[in-house]
Order: C-alpha cells, then sequence, then structure tokens
C-alpha cells in the first residue's frame, strides 16, 4: 500500500515539477507563438536570484535556517526573471512576431548570452543553495518511505501557482484583456486594448513564471549556468502536448507525462523510461496532431 | 509547426520593421556566438593537405596548448584545470622554462563539445605547432580527438581519471585508470563488510564500463549486485530511482553519477531520509570542486575515491594549495583533476628535458626509458614507460562538513597503471573485448 502512495506522490511531485516549468512556456510559446528557447535561462535567473538572496538578504532576516528568505526568493525570482523578460520582448522579439522560426533562432542565442552572463557573474562553477530548515527531511510513513517536504512544497507551490494564473486570467481587468488580444487581436484593438502593451506583459509574465520554476529548482537540483538546458526539452514536450493556447492543457499534460514517465520508470530504467515517454508522446501527436486540449481551429 | 488557436496571421504585421527585426537577430546570434566563444567562423580550418607543422617554435620560446571546455556543461570542471596547467606553466617559465625556453599557452575553449575538441586539437597541432596538448576532461571528448594526436602525430597530457581499456601512442594519461581507483575502492567496500552494493550512474561510456569492471570484480570477490541503474546525462528527476534504491536495500552504492546529476541526486537522497551511516554511497565523480555545488551538508560522511586531495599531506601540496589561491582567490579549492592538470606540465617538461628536445618521438622515447617521476602534490607520480599511464597512490576519503575531504584509506606507495587490468583474473574477459 505504502508503495503505491509513494509512486503516486513521486508521479504527482514529477508533475508539478514539468508544470511549474512549463508554465511560463504555456504564454509564450503556447498563447504567443513564441518559440522561446531562452524560457529555461529564465528559470537559471530565477536561480541565480534565489542563490543572491540566499547570500545576502538570509543573514538579515533571520539566517538560512528559519527559511523567511526563501518566501522573499519566490517573488523576488519572479520579478527579475520577469524583467528580463520584458527586456527581451522590448528588445527583439516585437520585431520577430508571426515568425516562430525567426524567433526560435535569435532566443536560441539570447539563452546563450544569458548563460555566458551568468558564467561571467557567478563563475562557471555550481552554486549552492542551503534549504530553510522546515524543507529539510520529510513525512515518514512506515516501512522506511519517507515523503520530502520539498516536494510536498513544490505541489503546493504549483496549486498556488495555478490558482493565481487562473484568478488573473478570469478574474482582473489585465487578465480579460489578454484573453481579448490573444483571442482577436484586431476587435480587441478596435475596443481601445493596447495589444502590444499586452504582448509585453504577457511575455514577461511567462518569464515571471519561469522565475519562480529556478526559485523552486534549487531545493531539487544543481545550480549553474547550464540549468535550463536541463528542463527546456521538457517543458516544450508539456505544451504541445497539452495544446498550443490552452493553458488547462498544460496542466493535464504535465500530470500524464508526470505519471507515465514514473511508471515507465518504475518497470524499465530511466533512460528508456524518458525514451518510452516521448514515443507516446509523439504516437498521441501523430492521432490527435494539436494536443490533449486543442482549441477548435477558426 | 502546426497550426494553433492563434494564427500567425493574427501578430502584427512586422512589414516595416522586417528587416531592422533582421538585423537584432543577426546581432543577437552573432554576439552569442562570439560569447560563448564558439566563433567557430572565426577560424579557418587549416587547408587540407598541409603537412603536420614541426612541433618547434621560435628560439626564444615553445607554444604549448591547453584545451578545455571555457564554456556550456563542462566549463563547470574544465575551466579549474585549465587554471592549474596555466599556473604550472607560469611557474615554470618563473623558473627559467624548458631547455631555457618559455612556454608560450595557447589556450582553446573546447565548448562541451566533443567535435569542437577534435577542431581545436587539430587547431593547434596543425597551426600553431604546439609541442604538447594539455586537455580534455570527459571520454566522449578524449575519443573525439584521439583519432587526431595519433594522426598528426601531436601529443596529449590527459589529466582525468577514466575507464581504462585504452593506450594511445599519443597520449599520456596523468588521471587514474580503474586499477587506481574503482577496483581499490570496491575492495574497500567489501572489506567494510558491505557486500550488497547498488550501482548508479549516469547514462554513457564511463560509468558502464566502469560499472561492467564492478560487477565482475563483485563476482569474483564474494559481493553481491543489489541493482544497476542508469541516469540519462544531465538529468534531475532521481525520486523513482531513490524508490527503487530503498526497495533493494543495499549495503552501500558505488555512485558513477557525472555533472549536475550528482547535485540532484546528493539533495533528493538526504531528503528521502538517507544518511552516510544508514547507507554510504561511494562516488567517483565527486571531488572538492563538485562538492561545493551539491553542498556539503547534502553529502558531509558520504566516500569518494580519488588519488589526491586538498587536505593531502605532503609539503609540495601546501606549496601547490597556497599558490593556486594566491593566484585564483582563496575561496578556491583543489582538487584531483586540477592536480593531475597541474603535475602533467612537470612530467611533460622533465620528458621534454631528457630528451632534449620536443619534439614527439623523442619526448615518447625518454618516457619510455623510464625515470621520469616527480614529486607533485599527491605525492610521487612516475610516467610508465610502458602503457604512458601514471603511478599514483590511491587514496579514499570521507567527505567533512565544511567541504573538503578526509583521507580514511591510502595505499601507501604508488601503484602501478594497469589500464587493461591484465593482473585481475577475473577481468580477462573485459579486456579482451
Amino acid at each position: 500500500m505504502n508503495e503505491v502512495l509513494l509512486h503516486a506522490f513521486n508521479g504527482l511531485s514529477l508533475g508539478s515539477i514539468l508544470l511549474l516549468i512549463s508554465m511560463g512556456l504555456a504564454f509564450s510559446f503556447g498563447l504567443m507563438n513564441v518559440i522561446n528557447m531562452a524560457h529555461g535561462e529564465f528559470i537559471m535567473a530565477g536561480a541565480y536570484t534565489t542563490y543572491v538572496v540566499g547570500q545576502h538578504v538570509a543573514p538579515l532576516v533571520g539566517g538560512t535556517e528559519a527559511g523567511l528568505w526563501f518566501l522573499l526568493a519566490l517573488p523576488a525570482s519572479f520579478l527579475v526573471a520577469g524583467v528580463l523578460g520584458l527586456l527581451l520582448e522590448l528588445s527583439m522579439i516585437r520585431f520577430l512576431y508571426g515568425r516562430p522560426l525567426d524567433t526560435l533562432l535569435a532566443t536560441w542565442g539570447v539563452g546563450l548570452v544569458l548563460q555566458q552572463a551568468a558564467r561571467s557573474l557567478f563563475g562557471a562553477s555550481n552554486v549552492q543553495v542551503s534549504s530553510p530548515s522546515w524543507l529539510s527531511g520529510g513525512v515518514a510513513l512506515s516501512g522506511g518511505v519517507q515523503l520530502p517536504y520539498k516536494r510536498v512544497f513544490l505541489i503546493a507551490l504549483v496549486i498556488a501557482c495555478i490558482v493565481a494564473v487562473y484568478t488573473y486570467l478570469h478574474r482582473s481587468a489585465g487578465g480579460r484583456r489578454l484573453r481579448a488580444v490573444m483571442q482577436n487581436r484586431e476587435m480587441a484593438s478596435c475596443l481601445g486594448v493596447r495589444a502590444r502593451r499586452v504582448d509585453a506583459a504577457t511575455f514577461a509574465l511567462g518569464a515571471g513564471l519561469a522565475g519562480i520554476a529556478g526559485c523552486a529548482l534549487t531545493q531539487l537540483g544543481s545550480i549553474g549556468p547550464s540549468l535550463g538546458t536541463n528542463y527546456i526539452v521538457d517543458a516544450f514536450m508539456v505544451v504541445i502536448l497539452g495544446g498550443l493556447g490552452r493553458l488547462p492543457g498544460t496542466v493535464v499534460a504535465a500530470l500524464v507525462i508526470g505519471v507515465a514517465n514514473t511508471l515507465l520508470e518504475l518497470s524499465t530504467t530511466a533512460s528508456l523510461g524518458k525514451a518510452l515517454v516521448f514515443a507516446l508522446v509523439i504516437a498521441f501527436l501523430q492521432w490527435r496532431p494539436t494536443g490533449l486540449l486543442a482549441l477548435r481551429t477558426r | 509547426m502546426y497550426t494553433s488557436g492563434l494564427d500567425v496571421e493574427d501578430r502584427p504585421a512586422a512589414g516595416t520593421s522586417r528587416r531592422r527585426a533582421l538585423c537584432v537577430a543577426m546581432a543577437a546570434l552573432a554576439g552569442a556566438a562570439l560569447l560563448s566563444a564558439c566563433g567557430k567562423a572565426n577560424e579557418e580550418a587549416p587547408a587540407p593537405g598541409t603537412t603536420p607543422a614541426a612541433p618547434a617554435s621560435d628560439s626564444a620560446s615553445i607554444k604549448v596548448g591547453v584545451l578545455h571546455s571555457l564554456s556550456g556543461t563542462m566549463s563547470i570542471s574544465e575551466v579549474a584545470v585549465k587554471d592549474a596547467t596555466l599556473l604550472a606553466i607560469e611557474e615554470i617559465n618563473k623558473a627559467g622554462g624548458v631547455l631555457g625556453k618559455q612556454l608560450v599557452p595557447v589556450v582553446e575553449d573546447g565548448a562541451s563539445d566533443w567535435p569542437t575538441f577534435n577542431e581545436k586539437a587539430r587547431k593547434l597541432v596543425q597551426q600553431d605547432a604546439v609541442a604538447v596538448v594539455f586537455g580534455g576532461w570527459t571520454s566522449a571528448s578524449r575519443k573525439a580527438m584521439l583519432p587526431s594526436f595519433e594522426e598528426l602525430n601531436g601529443l596529449l597530457f590527459y589529466p582525468v581519471q577514466y575507464e581504462g581499456l585504452e593506450q594511445s601512442p599519443n597520449i599520456f594519461y596523468t588521471g587514474a585508470e580503474p586499477s587506481q581507483q574503482i577496483v581499490p575502492a570496491v575492495d574497500y567496500l567489501l572489506e567494510k563488510g558491505k557486500k550488497r552494493i547498488y550501482l548508479l550512474g549516469s547514462d554513457y561510456v564511463f560509468p558502464r564500463t566502469a560499472n561492467k569492471i564492478i560487477k565482475a570484480q563483485l563476482a569474483s570477490k564474494g559481493g553481491e549486485l543489489a541493482g544497476e541503474e542508469y541516469l540519462p546525462l544531465g538529468g534531475t528527476e532521481v525520486s523513482t530511482i531513490i524508490s527503487k534504491i530503498s526497495a533493494a536495500k543495499p549495503d552501500a552504492i558505488f555512485n558513477t553519477l557525472n555533472g549536475d546529476s550528482n547535485v540532484a541526486f546528493f539533495k533528493q537522497f538526504k531528503d528521502a531520509g538517507y544518511t552516510a551511516d544508514k547507507l554510504p554511497v561511494l562516488s567517483v565523480s565527486v571531488a572538492e570542486e563538485e562538492v561545493r555545488g551539491i553542498g556539503a551538508d547534502n553529502i558531509a560522511g558520504h566516500l569518494v575515491s580519488w588519488n589526491y586531495y586538498q587536505t593531502t599531506d605532503t609539503p609540495e601540496n601546501k606549496k601547490f594549495v597556497d599558490a593556486y589561491k594566491a593566484k585564483y582567490g582563496a575561496t578556491r579549492v583543489t582538487d584531483d583533476p586540477i592536480e593531475a592538470g597541474y603535475f602533467g606540465v612537470y612530467l611533460w617538461k622533465m620528458a621534454v628535458e631528457k630528451a632534449k628536445s620536443t619534439e614527439v618521438a623523442k619526448v615518447k622515447e625518454a618516457v619510455k626509458a623510464g625515470g621520469i617521476e616527480y614529486n607533485a602534490p599527491e605525492g610521487l607520480v612516475r610516467l610508465d614507460g610502458k602503457n604512458q599511464h601514471t603511478w599514483k597512490t590511491v587514496r579514499i576519503g570521507a567527505v567533512r562538513k565544511d567541504g573538503l575531504i578526509d583521507e580514511v584509506w591510502s595505499s601507501g606507495k604508488p601503484v602501478q597503471p594497469d589500464p587493461y587490468l591484465s593482473a585481475y583474473p577475473w577481468a580477462k574477459e573485459l579486456a579482451a573485448k
């Protein structure tokens, strides 16, 4: 019984990580058709922001153990990555709308620049972020099985992000404008929505969400200049499987891939499990090219 | 790209700004290429048919190549090795150079990309006519460069422990081969009563070859294989693997993970409730430099196997650590590959001085005659005349809370290199392949 619970938890937890890293991409790629290869570097920017906050702010707010700093690092990562995204949108992406392949090349270049910038700023070596004491350890179950607090926290964080994004999109004026522009740009413009401004805000929001993912991932993995490259392929896979332009699709896709990956890995090996997930995703897209929950194309 | 709910036509028409946008994109790409120091476009490949230049330089100086990844994922490890190599070159120059000539390092970036390593190696040997190249880290990069060094008759000093079963006439190996790192580490675990061993590695050539060796060794020495798992290189999702390890109930884990996966593994292993007392992990690709990225409190108490630690107690090491920190900053640490990158330059210098020439054939001849040995920071090291590997002392260490590593066992004397494990009857079939 515990075994089953543990594997279900692992699947859910992997799904939550996938959702965290792909939610931002669902905006820039899913909604705006920008093949944003720099998405991984926004994640990295969030991770390094967390590192900086941990180094310089933590001693002021009770030390690394107390962990208040980590709660401050979350919004800080969102802001830093969001501002980077905004700058990228204003300086480059806005010239490239409607040309997805150009955005692929350009953002890939930007990603390299950001990686090398991180190398110059923080050194090529990985850095370390220590965990707040309330995230260390886990809930012990019988039979020596333990559910780490970090994973529980990640699941909670993802749920909080989903609720926040949903509320923003459906309950706020800014969110309504965003949906209006993404659904019908001309009509929205005619009705007085400043479409350009909405573009910039949407892209920045996507980047900011990547920043939050980066902050959370410092608790699980490495923090180095090439951190983003570990996650970028998974993020694209989730968004494509979910269906472009469909945020609920991204949520479902992340959970499906997370659980499928865990189950497949359990019965095979890590490498084979991952390959099988890719194969299944490709097969599924052959059958339904628009993804799990696709919009009916107009 | 398939059509989504948002058609391309929905986007603002970019007509007037098309050319400008193109310029911006091109500029960004060019910038990226420059910054990441790939810069392939800047380099003309040597014209085919050019004869390999004689490995000589002008009368007052000798060019030597330094080829490591200064960008990309492997730069994490390789930048520090490059630094140590340059430190040795600087020290040698201060002390009067080699054969009375100053060494001029030509530093190239392999960019964590194996074809780039090969390209740069060819450039160093053909275009720059360097006398020797110090470089490489991953086995993939070495295997990529190997044919070029053999074809152009260049010379490579390779500073990292590797999986063995190789002996190129144009490569000197200053890192450990399995009998100087992996085999003694497994023996150590067995001696400590850790019979059931779980093998965990990254999915590429080094861990898979190392694990083949370990399995043969376990089978012949009464050990037991508790399980074997490989994580894709760079993978960070280890919760399922930790579940599998829990189910297998091993006495110890032999870890050949490389790079970022180690960070993810040790962080999540600790959160799953495992400590070094409960289930020790012995790693062969985690040194002081990697411990910093993992976080010392996540890996404290676990074991590693190398030939050198920053704490190794020799007068030469004290001098080396001081010089390294003075040059690159007090927060930097030294570790095994860094040290091998450092003393490799000295071994080459001794061979050249013995040969009285930088010509590859003569240098190799001098090594073959034997007696090229040096008091390195790790103790005495000697280039083996027969197999071009290095005699090295083996040390098992335990990670301290402050991130340094304490020696807990040592072979006491340099161990003869045996890249094909010919002295081990159980390894016969491995070497035959």
